[in-house]
This record gives C-alpha cells, sequence and structure tokens, in this order.
C-alpha cells in the first residue's frame, strides 16, 4: 500500500509514548502488531498549538460517532488536521477519553515500578502529560482524544459497550497530515477495556513522505463540510507560507 | 424525569440569560444549581472549572467514561479532568442533555455550513469573553468540550450522529448539586443555523438554592464578575 519512501520507524512496547511534528503531506502508519491494541492520539496545529484536535467538531461536522477511512480529524478552528488514507480495523472510537492512575488501580491492582520494573501499568493521563510537557504543553491542553483501535457502540439510550477484538493483528491505519501537526501519542489500555489484565501491545509506527491531496480526494469529497474545512486550511497556508 | 423539591422562591439568586449572552458566575459546594429553559428548546452550552484551580475543569470524556453513557440526566456525576465529581445532577424535567455535540464557533460554522456564517455570533466566541472576563490567565486554551443543557444529539448503534429537533419545552429544567467549589460559564447559544434552538434562540433563567440550611433571607447581589458583552 505505501508507496511513499519510508522517512522513520520504530515500534513502541509497553505503554509507549511517541510525540513528533510531523508535516503537511508527510503520512504516519500505524500497525497493531499483536491484535487489541490502543493508540490514545491528540493533534495540534504544530505552529500555534492553541489549535487542536477537537472530538466535537470532528463527529458533528461529519455526522459521525466515530471514525474511519476516509474521514477526517478536525482542528477547533474550521480546518483539518489529518485525513485517514487506510484502514482496516473500520472504527476508532474518540468520546471515551483515557485512563487515569485511579482507574487504572482500580481496574487492574497495584503494580508498580519498584516491584514490575518497566512492566508497570501505566496510564493515558500521565503518558499525555508527560509528552505535552516536553512541548511547553500541559493540562489545559489535555483534551477528548482518539482511540486508534478501539470500538465503543451505544444502544438507542446511550448505554456505552466496549467491542473486543476489534482490531486484528497487522491492521493498520495511515494518517496524512493536512497541516504541520504535533503528534501526540501513547499505547495505553482503551479506558472501557473490560480486560482485567493490564496488557502491553506492540504497535508499529512508520512515517513516509508524501503530496496534500487533489480536490478530488476521497477525504474531502466524502462530505461537504470536508471540502469547506480544507478551504479554510488553504487559507492558512497561503497566508501564512 | 425526576422534579426538583426546591420551591422557585427559596432561590438565594436568579438571572435570566437573554438568547446569545454569556454569564460566569461562582457556584460554592452545597448550592444548587437549576438552569430553567423558559420557552423551551434552548441550548445552553456550559462549562465548569474547579473554582480553586481552573486547570481542574469538566470532562466530556471522563464523564461519559464514568457512567459509560453519553446522556446527562439525573443521577450524571459531572466529571472533572482530574476524576473528580464537580457536580451531580438532582432533578432533570427535560430528560436527557448533550455532551458529545460542544460549542458552535465562527470558524466551525464554516466548515459545517458555509463560509459566509463567518461573521454570525457563535458560542465560543461568548465562552472566550466569559474566560477573559473570570479570570486573567484562562483564555480558549481552557475551554474543553461542553455540555449542551437541553440538547438533542442521538447516537445510533451503527454509528450515526445528528442534531435533532429538541425534546426540551418550556419551563423544563434541570438541577445539580456542586460537590466543590465551581465557577460555572454559560454561552446561551444564539446558533441560527440548525434546530438546536429551534431556529429561535430565546433565554434561560439561572436559580442558586442554598442546600442543608435555611436559606438567606436577603438574595444574593448581582455578581461583580458578570459583565454582559
Amino acid at each position: 500500500m505505501i508507496s511513499h519512501s519510508l522517512l522513520h520507524q520504530r515500534t513502541l512496547h509497553g505503554a509507549g509514548m511517541w510525540s513528533a511534528v510531523v508535516s503537511r503531506g508527510k503520512r504516519l502508519r500505524l500497525t497493531d502488531i499483536d491484535g487489541g491494541a490502543n493508540v490514545g492520539m491528540l493533534l495540534y496545529n504544530a505552529l500555534e498549538r492553541t489549535e487542536r484536535y477537537n472530538m466535537p467538531d470532528t463527529l458533528k461536522g461529519q455526522h459521525i460517532f466515530y471514525l474511519r477511512a476516509p474521514y477526517c480529524l478536525h482542528s477547533d478552528m474550521g480546518r483539518l488536521l489529518a485525513s485517514i488514507t487506510h484502514d482496516d480495523a473500520g472504527w476508532h472510537d474518540t468520546v471515551c477519553g483515557h485512563s487515569d492512575a485511579a482507574r487504572v488501580l482500580a481496574k487492574s491492582g497495584e503494580n508498580n515500578y519498584q516491584n514490575a520494573r518497566n512492566d508497570w501499568n501505566r496510564n493515558g493521563r500521565d503518558c499525555f502529560l508527560i509528552e505535552l510537557g516536553k512541548w511547553g504543553l500541559g493540562k489545559k491542553d489535555l483534551v477528548p482524544n482518539l482511540n486508534l483501535f478501539s470500538k465503543v457502540v451505544s444502544d438507542e439510550k446511550g448505554h456505552l459497550s466496549f467491542v473486543s477484538g476489534n482490531s486484528k493483528p497487522g491492521d493498520s491505519i495511515e494518517l496524512r497530515f493536512e497541516i504541520d501537526t504535533l503528534v501526540v501519542l501513547n499505547t495505553c489500555q482503551h479506558p472501557l477495556d473490560p480486560d482485567p489484565v493490564h496488557r502491553h501491545r506492540r504497535v508499529k509506527l512508520e512515517v513516509s513522505a508524501g503530496d496534500p491531496p487533489a480536490s478530488d480526494d476521497p477525504s474531502l469529497t466524502v462530505r461537504p463540510e470536508n471540502l469547506r474545512a480544507w478551504e479554510n486550511n488553504q487559507t492558512y497556508h497561503t497566508l501564512r507560507f | 424525569m425526576i422534579e426538583s423539591t426546591l420551591s422557585p422562591e427559596a432561590a438565594v439568586f436568579r438571572e435570566v440569560i437573554p438568547a446569545g449572552d454569556w454569564w460566569i458566575h461562582e457556584i460554592k459546594k452545597g448550592q444548587a444549581l437549576r438552569i430553567l429553559d423558559l420557552e423551551g428548546n434552548q441550548a445552553a452550552d456550559t462549562l465548569f472549572f474547579s473554582a480553586a484551580d481552573p486547570t481542574e475543569r469538566y470532562s466530556a470524556d471522563r464523564t461519559i467514561q464514568e457512567q459509560a453513557a453519553l446522556y446527562l440526566t439525573t443521577g450524571t456525576k459531572l466529571m472533572s479532568t482530574q476524576g473528580n465529581a464537580l457536580l451531580t445532577i438532582t432533578a432533570d424535567t427535560c430528560g436527557r442533555h448533550d455532551t458529545l455535540g460542544g460549542a458552535c464557533s465562527r470558524e466551525s460554522n464554516t466548515m459545517r455550513y458555509a463560509h459566509d456564517t463567518e461573521c454570525m455570533h457563535a458560542c465560543r466566541d461568548s465562552f472566550i469573553r466569559g474566560a477573559q472576563e473570570w479570570n486573567i490567565e484562562m483564555n480558549k486554551r481552557d475551554l474543553g468540550p461542553n455540555i449542551n443543557f437541553f440538547m438533542n444529539v442521538p447516537v445510533t448503534p451503527d454509528g450515526q450522529l445528528s442534531f435533532a429537533d429538541g425534546i426540551s419545552a418550556p419551563g423544563r429544567y434541570v438541577e445539580m448539586r456542586a460537590e466543590m467549589d465551581v465557577v460555572c460559564l454559560i454561552s446561551n447559544c444564539p446558533q441560527l443555523n440548525n434546530p438546536c434552538n429551534g431556529w429561535n434562540p430565546t433565554p434561560v433563567e439561572i436559580l442558586i438554592f442554598q442546600l442543608n440550611h435555611v436559606a438567606p433571607s436577603s438574595k444574593e447581589t448581582r455578581s461583580p464578575n458578570h459583565i454582559c458583552p
């Protein structure tokens, strides 16, 4: 599938964390090596970090409750941060947020660094805050995140159920960035994953070169809202660069 | 549908927020906040912050996670970014409220409707002004996804989401007990591009009650921090 040259790759082990600025047009492919992974992800405009991934605008702008290809990830400024250009799992949650230390302790029990060394139980909130801190960001910037590879469904009354086995070994998702983006992610377990064992699943991460999309790209044409957001990106880029 | 046992006459504070205005006020632990939909189908976009530390604020995702359910109603704990209950909903004559839809903004209106809607008044502008007036340190970064009281955003089992006609009506209300000292910031939504306000933004009324002991005989004066836009 990858027709673009690979620029960087690594595999995240344990509760892996990663943050990087990835410029416009580049692709980030994440592969769930073992199956059942969860990647918590937040995105920020790399140059104006008060502009950030916005769960409500992403959902209401595209009339969806979850993410899949070819939908887009919207910022709070009416622009696109990224488009989903490839997707095997077909359902990615963005409404359930991330775990914190108290929640992990209540579900999985005590498993601290002193006893378990790097097999200790970590949590999404701490992992996000650690990486955000390295870019001058912090608690104010922690907003509802993406939970890539995880599926949570709602019944008619709004009650939520975590669907185990949504992502199979080898499933991948590819994002194309539509603006220079600060990516912050970790592989902590989904907060509603009922598995009492705090499992660490490996995720392969690849960044490759690429070009910005044409105006007939499926991610832009799937909704007229996405095309208008893309036009807002074009205005931003025209004025700035 | 759970009705409140509190009589409006017992309120220690009452104020009507006109359509399109913002309002910011502290609610003390042990007080109850009622939001009254005066004319029906009016979205009250609402944020809460810990009064002691506004970096701890309402979290839509943590609230959804805590109850493993999307809609807010009686019994829902409104959770903070740090995993604490800010308030608990104690009465609700509307039935359910949204926290997925966020606030409208001039920027997102261009994406959702048309580029020429950019000039139209929107909740995010109201939130920015309210936050700026309350605390010099507060700005757009402090604005996470909010609660939309009285708004109906149904999600289907196959994952579709829509903005539907409201299920609220004149005189319906939601009431919540503060579990810590909180600051409440409301944008009384001016949106004209979808049915969240029944295509006609209208006022809401705020009532604050003192719980657990006799209410003061004289009503509180208006907060000095309230400056209408």
